[in-house]
């Protein structure tokens, strides 16, 4: 099996994985980072979104191969254990941004890239077409838009926590 | 998804290598649509040469009066190109319009033409600037390039290095999204370089990307929606499936045609 | 009020976890030695199973196990049932085909399992159960319920496919109402077919511990000690004190995982079988195909009316299709979910309704969000709606004249409504929708070429499910009460032990805020515990709009006993008479008097009992309660839906929605809001976009979300939320319930108001862009380009 190597949330790892080892499969069940979530196999639901050298992709439709030398960030390397929350998960949290918690993950993580691409100055509509990639079954979308302009206006306020690396 | 093999090439020439070393090879570009399909294992290759590693395949540059495109430009990266946008902001539309935010980071052009999936939006651009395709063996004028569903003219083991499109003064894309995939239902690619008029359709066509010929008549008098008024194409030969039936994409044809002839202006 | 208290918009404490990735869903349990569970389904709507070869799949690489439909009846392990009796007019019981978790001798329809491969990974199985080779004898199949009576015979039991023929109402007293109608306002309507898709796939992972004889089952169930109790005593896996089930935090539900499947009673068998914990995870298109899914009814309505437009009566004829097998519930939906909503908020004199349910060989079709109700408010809504533009009367306004405005109201459809006030949300809606300036705006958009419509749904729904031996009589196999335990600990803190489970709607947060309030301690100091079989006490599980009017009641009871005793511990201490003892924001007093005791202190006594003889008091303080409520609860409103649509494409965009519902008393307005919006979203999924489509031979068309139609953040609009209050009269806390609301209400006015827009009501749903493109072509050659 060959070997891969990249940084996952600030740290190094390694693992033994097929070819056809999804990225998604090998954060969660290689490295036990479960955050990271599967809810479709057509590569549209969004739950699996996580940032791939400061860029949002779709781990399920990425190989665990592809990312060799790669800087990963899960949902997990948002906050540091016990530290105080991004502020975008806190405007999720503030604005009642999820229900079921399980599109959640992938939801924040493409909301940070809506951010890195538009800006911290962002109206509804630019979020709800932004957000084609990321099915919520629960909330009806309406206090993610919400949460997503709050967060993306706390996070020009705190200048140094920046989109996630 | 079936096992293969992984290979990470540095240059087009290794690349094209290890095409001729294994035939039952695919090459892997941004992923979205290979990597799908080998997930309901409707593709098996025996390996997958990944060419996000090899130099100079990135990239948007205007070269005299034409844009150059490499092939593993990301969809994201084009549609924000200021280049693209200063020069020919029509063929901006559309890697802009292609699947959702994430699939633009990592998709790519020559992926998308390389399987010129019948609802691909790039296909449309192509044949609708009159593109020419570049490949590691030679140029493929984009009327030469697209030959049916999920056909074009590459042979085996020929690899897509760049896509060069002509600079047209008038040029949009309209896309009617299918409410399901987000893939183009119908889109029209509409251009006016001089006498050259293309109109370009996607999504529509049982057979693939086409040209709309009596459209590009009609516009030779004046490149306008007014032209297009009250003109329809044939619902023979459309596609149908349980979203639209072929006498709904016809008549959207028409419909998108007029508004892309609107904004291209 | 108080900052946590009832009718505070408390931030969620289950968010910390989830926003942080730290959620625990059953795919995220990993147990050592785990294996993977790959069914391999049936191909075919319709065959039979001639013969099954697993020899190339048993030497596969990772392959522990594949067994068949034949080796599970050989042990012994029973069928899935449907726990709910209904029967036909002529008296005989419903037709329950038996469903065995593998088929062994016929498949009935695309996806059912009928062997599973275990093995060491994922991709094994699946490499494994490509190898294994099914002979089938491909039968007729039949996918039309409307054409089912005349189709193969799907199950010996069910001949003509019918699995019952009910009816409710007085058909004479309709008939001769509608013999003195002014007007008859007649529609026939197909309540499209729909998949649940929660966002979380459904996962089963059980395992053995051969030391104990003890099973344990992981699953995304919204009701884990009635799938325990299913699972051990009808399917008889194992004795019911044998089999642990937990269901962790679970992604969404909306009925979907309410019932009980082949795939976790599979996946316990093999996990005593091969000796190491199995798990099933569901891939999106296996869950098109196993999924229980929603709705599908064909329905001939008709409104009577007199000269003024007072309804006088209603008949309705609905054929609902079941699917291939009964699932749970799946009897129910149709009958005493549907037809006794027929009433709408309107007093109506006579209604009379009949349902013939079939078989059909889709997948099984059972409860989703609504369950029965959304079907029944579209048909009321939408004969209202058309009669008020038949006759040319405003449509708030033939609404208003019909509305039912005393209470108790007794239905003509068992149903007796106990309190509401349909004008209030009705006029509150008109104002917030600004219906006034709706002429106004229908100009701008002509000017801008587009249609513009606008739609009401005052719709009404019975939840709180419910009084249990009102369901008992009506053929329910369960009772529908909830059970709380109170757990104070020593040092004052307080666990509630809910046989609810919460799956987005906040239970953590609004549970605690309850007792915080009641007990008056910090909202922190209170944690809920649900989900565990061997840690809560048997609970009916969440669904049917009943957490808060019956689980919230259940914690209410158990309060009252807490306190009472506390009271008697209190009074003790500071040897006063416990009827002089008052309890008030957390402190014990003796009345008249400055002697108190802190709830920290009385707690410790509790347990410590240095100051009261056991014989005369028992040490502790835990109290427990099963409540029963005494009737439905009847969440009721108004929702108008504005549309643009854009003749051109027949595309519709909704550009206003109001919603103003009345819950009764509210706990937290902020999940309310939310549990609004999200059946909102799904209501209007329904009517712009979702659509199961089967093709002739039951083969599934829409079979992932590249056909299946998913709203979108760009799908919807913003909703602008209201509310107005009657309490419940039937629970102690007032509650009526919001969870399922907005679905039900959606659909209606949706439609309402493209029909409005467009001018014709021959439309059907969804109503996606070809399908309003098609009916403005059909109606209004001119109107479409």
């Amino acid at each position: 099996m060959p070997a891969v190597s990249m940084t996952v949330n600030g740290k190094a790892v390694t693992g033994d994985v097929e070819a056809r080892t999804l990225l998604v499969q090998f954060l969660r069940e290689n490295l036990r980072l479960t955050g990271t979530h599967v809810g479709c196999d057509t590569s549209q639901c969004g739950a699996c979104v996580v940032h791939i050298d400061g860029i949002a992709a779709k781990s399920c439709t990425t190989l665990a191969l592809q990312c060799e030398g790669a800087k990963i960030t899960t949902i997990e390397g948002l906050a540091e254990p016990n530290g105080p929350l991004h502020p975008m998960q806190e405007a999720f949290r503030e604005n009642h941004g999820l229900q079921c918690g399980f599109c959640t993950p992938g939801m924040i993580m493409a909301a940070l890239d809506i951010v890195r691409r538009r800006g911290h100055d962002l109206d509804e509509h630019t979020i709800r077409e932004q957000l084609d990639g990321n099915i919520c079954r629960c909330t009806g979308y309406h206090n993610i838009v919400k949460a997503i302009a709050a967060g993306a206006k706390a996070m020009a306020k705190d200048g140094s926590r920046q989109a996630a690396e | 998804m079936y096992n293969f093999t992984f290979h990470r090439p540095t240059t087009v020439r290794q690349a094209a290598g290890l095409l001729a070393r294994n035939p039952e090879a695919k090459l892997l570009a941004g992923g979205h649509s290979l990597l799908p399909v080998m997930k309901q294992r409707l593709a098996s290759p025996s390996a997958l040469i990944d060419l996000s590693l090899v130099e100079g395949l990135s990239g948007v540059e205007q070269k005299g009066r034409s844009i150059v495109i490499g092939a593993m430009t990301r969809h994201a990266d084009a549609a924000n190109s200021s280049v693209l946008q200063q020069a020919l902001p029509g063929l901006a539309m559309v890697p802009a319009s292609i699947g959702d935010p994430q699939v633009r980071n990592r998709g790519t052009i020559g992926g998308s033409i390389a399987n010129n999936d019948p609802n691909a939006d790039y296909p449309a651009a192509c044949l609708g600037l009159g593109a020419t395709i570049i490949t590691n063996k030679r140029r493929i004028a984009a009327d030469d390039f697209f030959t049916g569903m999920f056909s074009t003219a590459l042979e085996d083991g020929e690899i897509v290095t760049k896509v060069s499109f002509p600079i047209a003064k008038k040029a949009a894309y309209e896309k009617f999204k299918h409410p399901a995939s987000g893939f183009a239902l119908v889109g029209v690619f509409v251009s006016k370089r001089g006498s050259d008029i293309r109109v370009a359709v996607t999504g529509a066509g049982a057979n693939g990307v086409f040209r709309v010929k009596s459209f590009e008549e009609a516009l030779k008098k004046r490149f306008a929606a007014k032209s297009l008024e009250g003109m329809t194409i044939p619902a023979t030969g459309m596609n149908s499936d349980i979203h639209a039936s072929p006498e709904y994409r016809a008549h959207l044809v028409g419909v998108l045609a007029r508004r892309a002839l609107a904004k291209a202006a | 009020m108080s900052a946590t208290g009832i009718g505070a918009a408390v931030r969620r404490k289950e968010d910390l976890r989830f926003v942080t990735g730290k959620g625990q869903y059953t795919d995220d349990v990993i147990r050592p030695g785990e294996t993977r569970a790959v069914f391999v389904r049936s191909p075919h709507a319709h065959a039979k199973i001639k013969s099954i070869d697993i020899s190339a799949a048993k030497t596969m690489p990772g392959v522990i196990a594949v067994l068949t439909g034949k080796e599970l009846a050989g042990d012994k392990i029973g069928n899935l049932i449907c726990g709910w009796m209904i029967h036909s007019k002529d008296g005989t019981p419903m037709k329950m085909a038996p469903h065995p978790a593998l088929a062994a001798e016929t498949v009935c329809h695309v996806g059912d399992p009928v062997v599973v491969v275990i093995a060491e990974t994922q991709a094994q199985g699946r490499d494994a159960a490509e190898k294994v080779k099914i002979d089938y004898q491909v039968l007729p199949a039949i996918v039309d319920p409307a054409k089912a009576k005349s189709g193969p015979q799907i199950h010996d039991v069910a001949p003509k496919n019918t699995i019952y023929e009910w009816s409710l109402g007085d058909a004479k007293a309709v008939d001769a109402a509608f013999a003195t109608a002014k007007h008859v306002t007649q529609l026939d309507i197909v309540n499209n077919r729909l998949v649940p898709n929660a966002i979380e796939p459904r996962v089963a992972l059980a395992e053995y511990d051969a030391g104990t004889d003890q099973l344990t089952l992981w699953n995304t169930t919204q009701n884990p000690h009635v799938s325990r109790l299913v699972i051990a005593a009808f399917v008889g896996m194992a004795p019911e004190h044998k089999l642990r089930v937990i269901a962790p935090d679970v992604g969404g539900g909306f009925g979907s995982k309410i019932f009980i499947y082949p795939e976790e009673v599979v996946c316990l068998w093999a996990a005593r079988k091969v000796g190491r914990p199995v798990k099933w995870t569901a891939d999106r298109s296996e869950s098109f195909v196993t999924d229980a899914h929603g709705r599908d009814h064909v329905t001939h309505a008709e409104l009577a009316l007199d000269v003024n437009g007072k309804m006088l009566a209603m008949r309705v004829r609905t054929i609902a299709n079941l699917g291939a097998y009964m699932s749970t519930f799946s009897s129910s939906v149709p009958t005493y979910l549907y037809a006794t909503l027929l009433s709408g908020q309107y007093d109506i004199p006579h209604i009379y309704c009949e349902v013939d349910a079939v078989y059909t060989n889709t997948v099984p079709v059972d409860a989703y969000r609504g369950a029965g109700r959304p079907e029944a408010t579209f048909v009321v809504e939408r004969l209202v709606e058309v009669a008020a533009r038949q006759m040319g009367i405003d449509p708030a306004d033939l609404r208003k004249r019909n509305f039912i405005k005393s209470f108790p109201h007794q239905t003509p459809v068992i149903m007796a409504y106990d309190a509401g006030d349909y004008n209030a949300s009705l006029k509150k809606a008109l104002d917030l929708a600004d219906v006034k300036g709706f002429n106004k705006r229908k100009r701008e958009s002509t000017r801008n070429g587009k249609l513009r419509g606008i739609g009401y749904s005052t719709y009404i729904e019975a939840c709180g499910i419910a009084p249990s031996q009102a369901v008992g009589s009506l053929g329910c196999g369960v009772g529908l009460w909830e059970s709380a335990e109170v757990r104070v600990n020593p040092t004052g803190s307080v666990e509630v032990l809910t046989g609810t489970h919460a799956h987005g709607q906040g239970h953590e947060t609004t549970f605690a805020q309850l007792v915080s309030e009641r007990l008056g301690i910090p909202f922190e100091n209170v944690s809920i515990v649900h989900g565990d079989t061997d840690k809560v006490q048997f609970g009916m599980g969440t669904y049917g709009s009943r957490s808060g009017a019956v689980g919230m009641s259940a914690i209410v009871k158990a309060l009252d006993k807490i306190e009472a005793k506390a009271k008697k511990v209190a009074a003790h201490m500071l040897e006063a008479a416990e009827g002089d003892i008052v309890f008030k924001d957390g402190k014990f007093t003796v009345a008249g008097t400055d002697k108190s005791a802190a709830w920290g202190d009385v707690s410790l006594n509790a347990y410590i009992a240095h100051k009261f003889a056991g014989q005369e008091l028992e040490p502790g303080l835990k109290e427990t309660s099963f409540y029963d409520p005494t009737n439905f609860t009847f969440p009721a409103g108004c929702h108008i839906c504005e549309v643009e649509v854009d003749r051109d494409t027949g595309k519709a965009e909704i550009v206003n929605w109001t919603a103003v519902d009345d819950f009764g008393t509210v706990i937290n307005p902020m999940i309310v809001e939310g549990q609004v919006h999200g059946g909102i979203a799904q209501g209007i999924g329904q009517a712009l976009l979702e659509n199961v489509v089967y093709d002739k031979d039951g083969q599934l068309v829409s079979g992932s979300l590249m056909d299946y139609s998913m709203p979108h953040a760009h799908d919807l609009p913003s909703f602008q939320v209201g509310l107005t209050e009657t309490k419940s009269p039937s629970n102690p806390l007032g509650i009526k319930g919001c969870g399922e609301a907005g679905a039900i209400a959606a659909p209606a006015a949706v439609i309402n108001a493209i029909t409005d827009a467009i001018g014709t009501e021959e439309l059907t749903m969804p109503a996606t862009a070809q399908a309003v493109w098609t009916a403005l072509k059909v109606a209004q050659p001119r109107q479409a380009a």
